[in-house]
């Protein structure tokens, strides 16, 4: 031992005299860093309620409850996260995995209260002091616990897709399949936005573990068309997909394609079931197409004998000569309609009600009726010189292609409008070798068809021409030949709160030449089949029947369903209106109250 | 090895029991000492564990695996990072996740600051247990100020959750890179005082000296590991003898002694604090600012882990700290063990070593080989 041993000790005196580290709370406040995480943050208005921070949370320390005040928008479910500061343990995984990235932490960490109540508090909602704080911990830019990029569905080049009718959207293969399901938080927001509410999260969760069985089974609860609908919905439900918020949504409707696609039409009936006895009530059902189908469907499922006119020589209905094959193909649509049938459903095909079967007949010979005949009438331009043989309706244009006769389009084809008809023809026309101009009076955004439909009519090089108005049509230089005048719009807003309405600049018209007009502007329903005793009873406004509770109309044991009483006017819409009348038509016959107090 | 005083006959007179523990400034958790002395010698020492009832393994079957990262660093409190780290290599190793350059290096740079702030801490306990309370509040002030960087990197001074399967959750905050640098002088300046004060102090080497001496036969036979076995004079470290993360990107040379006592234990992590240091700057020169911290994951929710086991295992400041990890396929681990130092260092050394030593000397012992009762009952 050394003196130095003895002495160096003492050296802990230098530090004596120098400035205490320890704050002086509380005097002075030490704010937390940047990234704390302190307390929690909410805006109340992006976050949409998916619960996915709830499903996260280890310590079950967040439950969704509703908020007083709190008018929830369409793809909101009106819930929002309550914290239970008794079991948080400040993790922050439901900020990582926040959707709508409405959440975060503030850095605040000191909290006195007398309440051991308080501690229980809805984040954004209730009064916090720090609901202003701008600083705390938010999830970083790279950093993802969810995959906000679709698995890229297989596609034709639109060089390929333009010269062939063969179907554009290939399919994901299964492993695709499960890749993309996996991207799903089951948040369920799409469910209540689905027409049909089918369970999405149940059959994508079915895809992913690879029970596709479960998975048709699923499908089968809400919809008899998920071959069809798994091409061709309108799928609403992805535009609420809360994925969708930060990213791509998950693609709902490829994976029910993938489930369905995967399960042989040989295994459907092992799968889901065989005939279901009679139980010796009959049913008509005016019209195959989806609602027909589908309510068919759902009745042969509970027992009832189930016959089906329709006047066409197959089935599917617009399915079938509205949307082209490169859309929907054949097999896909029957594999659908087929299994149907087999349930024994009975089609009487070539079978006009009305001309063929008298309206009242059948409704004396069934013991309920079910109408789903759709929307068929094209709707007239109402311009000069439409009677043109060389003006075609979309529809007619789409049948035609759909029954294998390919009409003479010509070189130049003009297409009237902007829904999914006007797309289709388009593009049927495209494929048919013409030159195509889609004319549309209003803008992009206005435009009804899916955008996805618009996007591929203009890859595969049809031009399109808004805010242009027709005016006029008459005779070309040769007969083969027609003209129309048409012109500019401009978009005047509508004083009250309405969309603009396009306004012609009659000074700014241009005339051009085609060698045919396809005109696609919209379709109305034809009534005529119901004879006059019923109109008073059964009500049509606006040109839809009126329906209540059930698909029920005036008369009751009429029910309604599809294009001709819905204002939505798509497959899925008329599917779940089929389904419903089922479930309607058998409330009345097993004696339940139809209509609801 | 010290011979066995036997047998302990309570009945005559020449001894006393003592219970030092569970709670107990020198043992850094809750464990007991249950000691019979004869005047103030140590005769006989039992070493008592279970006063925690944590059972996290267990618990950790019921958490999915992303939850799970939010539980290990509850494991070793003083040491999360190395929890983390572990956890998240194993889970990665068995879903054949693939982790980002940047994220391995701020990763080390992670679990390097964490042997600093935790060094620091032990740093304190050992210089109180000889009686330096001073040295104590100088160390535990510089380990806050290594926490005041954990907080701005991570977001938390102490269970930090930065250290994720699949990468880590953030870079480096606006001007971190000098600030750091700025609390490891500050951090070097003291542990100059600290040396002046400790190193050449005559109490402290007195009472350490010759205090606990491990013998190099005891090593493999109690499984001894980190600073207990280097200061022994045996090159272990597992930054060496299997670099993980980016260890062999960095220079550093293990440190080792050749006494073994309590004093020499010492100087082995006070030389490793200022390797830390030097690694910690390394880290600041040599890791890419910009780059994915993140690997591609699959959705966490529903993540299913191939079944599998592995053991992975890392160098925390008490040696090897490995974690097993069974998974069946499922979204939940099969099982998972932890197997820390402590376990060997804390139950079964110190029942050997206490005896023979003079009772005030217990918990310098006990703190001087640094074991942590948390890790031992996980």
């Amino acid at each position: 031992m050394s003196l130095k041993d003895l002495i160096a000790p003492f050296y802990v005196w230098q530090r004596a005299f120098e400035k205490p580290y320890t704050q002086r709370r509380p005097i002075e406040e030490r704010p937390g860093a940047e990234r704390y995480r302190g307390f929690h943050v909410n805006d109340i208005e992006l976050c949409v309620g998916c619960g996915t921070c709830e499903a996260i949370c280890q310590n079950h320390a967040i439950d969704m409850v509703t908020v007083e005040g709190l008018s929830p928008k369409p793809g909101d479910s009106g819930l929002r996260p309550r914290f239970d500061y008794g079991r948080c343990c400040w993790c922050a995984l439901c900020v990582d995995i926040c959707t709508a990235r409405s959440l975060r932490l503030s850095n605040n960490y000191a909290w006195l209260t007398e309440n051991p109540d308080d501690f229980r508090f809805i984040a954004g909602a209730d009064p916090m002091s720090w609901n202003d704080s701008q600083l705390g911990y938010r999830r970083d830019d790279h950093y993802q616990l969810l995959t906000p990029e679709r698995v890229e569905m297989p596609m034709l080049s639109p060089e390929e897709s333009r010269a062939s009718f063969e179907e554009v959207a290939k399919g994901y293969s299964p492993e695709q399949a499960v890749l993309e399901a996996d991207r799903c938080v089951e948040c369920g927001i799409c469910v209540a936005t689905c027409p049909a509410h089918m369970s999405v999260p149940d059959y994508i969760k079915a895809l992913r573990q690879g029970d596709l069985e479960r998975g048709l089974k699923l499908l089968y609860e809400t919809n008899p068309f998920s071959s069809t609908c798994g091409r061709i919905c309108t799928h609403r439900c992805e535009t609420v997909c809360v994925i969708g918020l930060q990213g791509t949504p998950i693609a709902i409707r490829w994976l029910k394609r993938a489930i369905v696609d995967q399960v042989p039409d040989s295994d459907y009936k092992r799968i889901l079931g065989d005939e279901t006895p009679d139980n010796g009530k009959r049913v008509a059902v005016i019209g195959a197409g989806p609602g027909g189908m589908s309510a068919a469907y759902y009745l042969r499922r509970k027992g009832y004998a189930v016959i089906v006119f329709e006047a066409k020589h197959r089935a599917g209905g617009m399915l079938r000569y509205g949307v082209p094959v490169y859309r929907l193909p054949d097999n896909d649509l029957d594999k659908d309609l087929e299994y149907i049938r087999s349930l024994g459903v009975e089609v009487r095909f070539n079978t006009r009600i009305g001309s063929d079967v008298p309206f009242a007949e059948l409704v004396e010979n069934h013991d309920a009726v079910f109408i789903a005949t759709g929307l068929w009438q094209p709707t007239k331009l109402r311009i000069e010189g439409e009677e043109h043989p060389r003006v075609l309706s979309g529809l007619k244009v789409l049948e035609d292609v759909a029954e294998g006769r390919h009409p003479d389009l010509g070189k130049r084809v003009a297409v009237i409008g902007g829904g999914n008809v006007a797309m289709d023809a388009a593009r049927v026309s495209r494929r048919l070798g013409a030159e195509v101009t889609i004319l549309y009076r209003r803008r992009v955004e206005d435009m009804p068809a899916d955008p996805e439909e618009i996007h591929e009519s203009q890859a595969e090089g049809c031009r399109l021409v808004t805010q242009s108005i027709p005016v006029k049509i008459s005779e070309g230089a040769t007969p083969d030949k027609v003209m129309i005048t048409w012109g500019e719009a401009e978009m005047v807003a509508d004083p009250k709160g309405g969309r603009p309405r396009p306004v012609l600049q009659e000074e700014r018209t241009h005339t051009e030449t085609y060698d045919c007009i396809i005109a696609a502007i919209g379709q109305a329903g034809d009534f005529s089949f119901i004879p006059p005793e019923y109109r008073d009873r059964i009500e049509i406004s606006h040109g839809k029947i009126v329906s209540g509770d059930y698909q029920q109309t005036g008369v009751a044991k009429i029910f309604v369903g599809g294009d001709v009483a819905n204002w939505t006017a798509d497959a899925i819409s008329a599917i779940e209106d089929g389904h419903h009348a089922a479930r309607g038509i058998d409330r009345m016959l097993s004696g339940q109250a139809v209509a609801q107090a | 090895m010290h011979q066995q005083h036997s047998p302990i006959d309570l009945s005559s007179g020449k001894y006393v029991k003592l219970w030092q523990g569970p709670q107990h400034p020198g043992i850094t958790g809750n464990m007991s000492l249950e000691l019979a002395v004869c005047g103030d010698e140590v005769a006989e020492c039992k070493t008592h564990v279970g006063y925690l009832h944590r059972g996290f393994e267990k618990l950790m079957e019921r958490r999915t695996f992303i939850q799970n990262f939010t539980v290990v660093c509850r494991i070793a409190v003083p040491e999360p990072t190395f929890n983390e780290y572990l956890y998240a290599a194993a889970v990665e190793e068995l879903a054949g996740i693939d982790v980002p350059e940047r994220a391995l290096w701020l990763r080390t740079f992670n679990l390097e600051l964490m042997r600093l702030a935790s060094y620091l801490m032990w740093l304190g306990g050992i210089s109180a247990s000889f009686g330096h309370g001073t040295l104590y509040q100088w160390t535990v002030t510089h380990r806050d100020y290594v926490l005041d960087l954990f907080e701005e990197l991570t977001g938390a001074r102490i269970y930090h959750m930065y250290i994720v399967p699949g990468g880590v959750r953030a870079g480096f905050p606006e001007g971190f890179a000098d600030r750091a640098r700025a609390v490891f002088d500050k951090v070097e300046r003291i542990l100059r005082d600290v040396e002046t004060v400790l190193f050449s102090n005559a109490v402290f080497k007195t009472r350490s000296k010759g205090l606990g001496i491990i013998t190099q036969d005891m090593v493999d036979r109690y499984g001894i590991v980190g600073p207990n076995a280097r200061a022994c004079g045996l090159k272990r470290d597992l930054r060496k003898d299997e670099p993980y993360l980016t260890y062999d990107q960095v220079d550093f040379e293990v440190v080792t002694g050749t006494a073994s006592d309590a004093y020499e234990r010492t100087w082995v992590r006070y030389q490793e604090m200022h390797q830390g240091l030097s690694i910690l700057r390394q880290c600041l020169e040599r890791m890419p600012m910009d780059g994915p911290f993140q690997a591609r994951m699959p959705n966490v929710l529903h993540w299913e882990v191939p079944a599998g086991e592995t053991y992975v295992k890392a160098e925390c400041t008490r040696g090897e700290y490995g974690y097993y990890l069974v998974t069946d396929g499922s979204q939940y681990l099969r099982r998972i063990h932890v197997r820390g130092p402590s376990y060997t260092h804390a139950v079964a050394l110190m029942e050997d070593l206490a005896v023979g030593t003079n009772l005030a000397d217990v918990a310098g012992l006990m703190v001087s080989l640094h074991t942590y009762p948390p890790e031992i009952e996980r």
